[in-house]
């Protein structure tokens, strides 16, 4: 039935939503580090088939919203763990209250200088219903810019979000050198609510910015452990780069 | 060139009553005095003053022995320094730029400026015969350094000149030793040791032919080896004058912030009404900005109340703007807690502080409602609402303590250069405030967590790599501060995180080490 149904969910889909939610336990970073996973996906994705006059290394901004309680359950951004790509390119709101985070999300989503909008929120406070996410859901598709929503602790109530997804972390991949060692995250996204795909679930991890995705039922095939980065990536700006061109 | 206004304050106060010198008021003998804790001193006195023995300095009940019938009239120093300003702005119209000289001198730079006034002979003609027509006493002299010109024109003949060629010693050596701009008790000292003229000191400052003269110049040395400031000390004074040492003057540039206010007919008590004007005084304002080249970083809104309150509001922008909604919106949320009372009669807004901004096409309000707003703005939108401390951008910092390895800056500053971090150290994605106890149940003191309890839930380790330690920084922390042994480990539901053993058991800095959690991977 499942090849059947068109419009299955697979990573690299041109067709990107500009608002999702993602709902993940505050105990562990998990639905932080899908939204980033998903986010560096769609900025790829875009930069492939975006316009050939854009810039090649895309130097725009995120911002990355968090309200209090947010940061006091689980923790706020650290510089240095941050994809290599994104770690000066971050922007970091503390908001006292889920209102004053609704608004710096509206506001972020206005601006068209941002690459996308990372939002953290806490539970389900009164002020984030149907009619903010709504108001999100409409600022983010005008202005063009993805809203990824990381909903802690919370449930899913009504909301416009175009695709909602329920994550929870799965076991590492298994590094090459150190078996005893955690590996590259994996994490366990089920995708409950989608305008346009069927729901399901998959195992998603991020390789070199682009997503990965196995079902969970599909055995782990044999030669795809992770050997890691054994040279660093030359980034834009090398010697080689240039001669290349 | 030094200029010298020898009378000022008596000067003004003669304009004031508007009579010529030695005529009318200026007739009697009359003293500027200032009230003083002993009484009434006197701080100027005029011609007929002076010739009947009144004296600057003195009280005035002495001066009354000697002249019963003298006038008196208040002193006022910050007028004049007031009027020594204006007069040092107009003095630039002999040189680029000019300093204050207080209380009554100013000095103007005339590098290469001389010849356009047809040579420093008739420069100082034309000085003099500018302020003779102002009817203010001046005396101007020129010379190669301020100290000099100075000197000369306090103490030298009328409109001395001393070129570059000659010898500056040599022409000022018969000057009174005051001519160094000296502190009074400095003058007191020289004179009771015999240093009555220049050539006095400049022969024991700088020669030793014998014996004497050398212990007379390492006597004068230690005298004023402690005296940083240079009115304390005349070696330092005489090196200026003769140029060996720098000497920075501090120029006056005429600074106007543009400024836009409107004065309303009827007071106004209601917020539709103030946003009305505030409009209308943003359009003001980037109008007057625009014709300056010119964009606001630093606005300040005055509400003149009519029961006689000020109300005062400031607003920062990240970068010089000239949008006159932009400036309406901000300003709009900070005027929700203004109290109108009887009403608002004046309103007024000044830009405190404007940056080049150069002149580009307007941007149309449709425009930005379709492109969005830009980075700038957006960052302003987000600082009034949430405070400024709210909006910032993480930044490398050099201290390899995980939580000081980052820091946090205004979002729009420029990142400070920085070292690049270890490519092998595997970083958690999000790090907790404060880390955050948990109990730890492990097999040796030394060895590898096994299960942990944390926030309540109990997680049993399946994966994990460490110790990597982390020494406390010595340089800055007590000694007593414990090292960490760091550990990265992910639990069998796939749950990563990056805890710490504080300390090792037997190190001498505690009992048995706690454990803290502090990060989580992604």
């Amino acid at each position: 039935m499942s090849e059947a149904r068109e419009g299955r969910w697979q990573p690299g889909f041109a067709d990107q939503p500009l608002h999702s939610e993602i709902f993940a336990s505050a105990g562990d970073a998990g639905g932080a580090g899908l939204a980033l996973a998903l986010a560096r996906d769609a900025l790829c994705i875009a930069n492939e088939s975006g316009d050939p006059l854009a810039e090649k290394q895309d130097r725009r901004q995120v911002l990355w919203v968090q309200d209090r309680r947010a940061i006091q359950r689980s923790g706020r951004p650290y510089r240095h763990g941050l994809p290599s790509e994104l770690r000066d390119r971050i922007i970091h709101v503390e908001a006292k209250n889920p209102e004053d985070a609704l608004f710096a999300l509206e506001e972020g989503l206005k601006c068209r200088d941002f690459a996308c909008v990372i939002g953290e929120i806490s539970g389900n406070p009164r002020a984030l219903d149907f009619t903010s996410s709504r108001r999100l859901s409409l600022a983010a598709e005008k202005h063009g810019v993805a809203l990824w929503l990381v909903r802690l602790d919370a449930v899913p109530e009504l909301s416009s979000a175009r695709m909602r997804w329920r994550v929870e972390p799965a076991p590492s991949t298994s590094p090459r050198w150190n078996a005893a060692a955690p590996g590259d995250p994996q994490w366990k996204a089920e995708l409950f609510r989608a305008r346009s795909h069927a729901p399901g679930q998959w195992i998603l991890r991020n390789d070199t910015g682009r997503l990965q995705a196995r079902r969970p039922s599909d055995p782990v095939a044999a030669n795809t452990q992770d050997i890691g980065d054994l040279v660093r990536p030359t980034v834009g700006r090398s010697l080689a780069a240039v001669a290349r061109m | 060139m030094a200029i010298w206004f020898a009378r000022l304050s008596v000067d003004r106060w003669r304009l004031s009553q508007g009579c010529e010198a030695g005529e009318g008021v200026d007739a009697l003998p009359t003293a500027l005095i200032t009230e003083t804790a002993h009484g009434p001193r006197i701080e100027a006195v005029n011609d007929a003053g002076h010739s009947s023995g009144a004296q600057p300095g003195m009280m005035l009940a002495d001066a009354r022995t000697l002249c019963p019938d003298i006038q008196t009239a208040p002193a006022d120093p910050a007028g004049d320094l007031d009027t020594l300003e204006k007069l040092a702005l107009w003095s630039q119209r002999w040189g680029p730029w000019s300093a204050l000289d207080p209380p009554d001198g100013v000095l103007v730079d005339i590098t290469a400026a001389a010849h356009l006034f047809g040579g420093e002979t008739r420069m100082l003609a034309d000085v003099e015969a500018a302020f003779a027509k102002r009817r203010l006493s001046a005396r101007a002299a020129i010379a190669s350094t301020a100290g000099a010109a100075w000197a000369l024109a306090h103490f030298g003949p009328r409109q001395a000149i001393l070129g570059p060629g000659d010898n500056a010693l040599r022409c000022l050596t018969d000057l009174p030793i005051a001519a160094l701009r000296l502190d009074q008790d400095v003058l007191t000292v020289l004179r009771r040791l015999g240093l009555k003229r220049l050539g006095d000191l400049a022969a024991i400052a700088t020669g030793a032919i014998n014996r004497d003269e050398a212990a007379a110049r390492d006597a004068i040395h230690r005298r004023f080896r402690n005296r940083r400031s240079p009115s304390a000390n005349p070696l330092v004074r005489l090196d200026q004058l003769l140029g060996r040492v720098p000497e920075p003057l501090l120029p006056v540039i005429p600074h106007h912030a543009p400024m836009v206010q409107r004065r309303l007919m009827e007071p106004i008590r209601h917020r539709s009404l103030l946003d009305q004007v505030l409009a209308d005084l943003a359009d003001d304002m980037v109008r007057e900005l625009e014709g300056r080249g010119e964009g606001a970083r630093r606005l300040e809104l005055g509400l003149w109340r009519v029961d006689g309150e000020v109300m005062v509001r400031h607003l920062e922008l990240a970068s010089a703007t000239r949008e006159a909604a932009h400036i309406t919106r901000l300003f709009a949320d900070r005027l929700d807690d203004v109290d109108a009372g009887f009403g608002i009669e004046t309103v007024r807004l000044r830009a405190s502080w404007a940056e080049p901004l150069g002149v580009s096409q307007a941007d149309v309000e449709q425009a930005v409602e379709r492109h969005g707003t830009s980075l700038n703005a957006c960052i302003d939108r987000l600082t009034v609402r949430l405070g400024p401390d709210a909006v910032r951008r993480p930044v490398p910092y050099a201290s390899h303590l995980p939580e000081r390895a980052h820091s946090w800056q205004p979002a729009l500053a420029a990142e400070p250069s920085s070292q690049a971090m270890l490519e092998f150290h595997q970083r958690p994605l999000k790090m907790l405030d404060k880390p955050e106890g948990i109990a730890v149940l492990y097999a040796s003191p030394d060895g590898l967590p096994q299960r942990f309890r944390w926030r309540g839930n109990v997680h049993e380790v399946a994966r994990a790599e460490g110790p990597e330690r982390i020494a406390p920084e010595w340089w800055r922390e007590r000694s007593t501060v414990r090292l960490r042994d760091y550990y990265r480990i992910e639990d069998v539901m796939g749950r990563r995180y990056w805890i710490y053993r504080h300390g090792i058991a037997g190190d001498g800095r505690g009992g048995a080490p706690d454990w803290y959690l502090q990060g989580l991977y992604a």
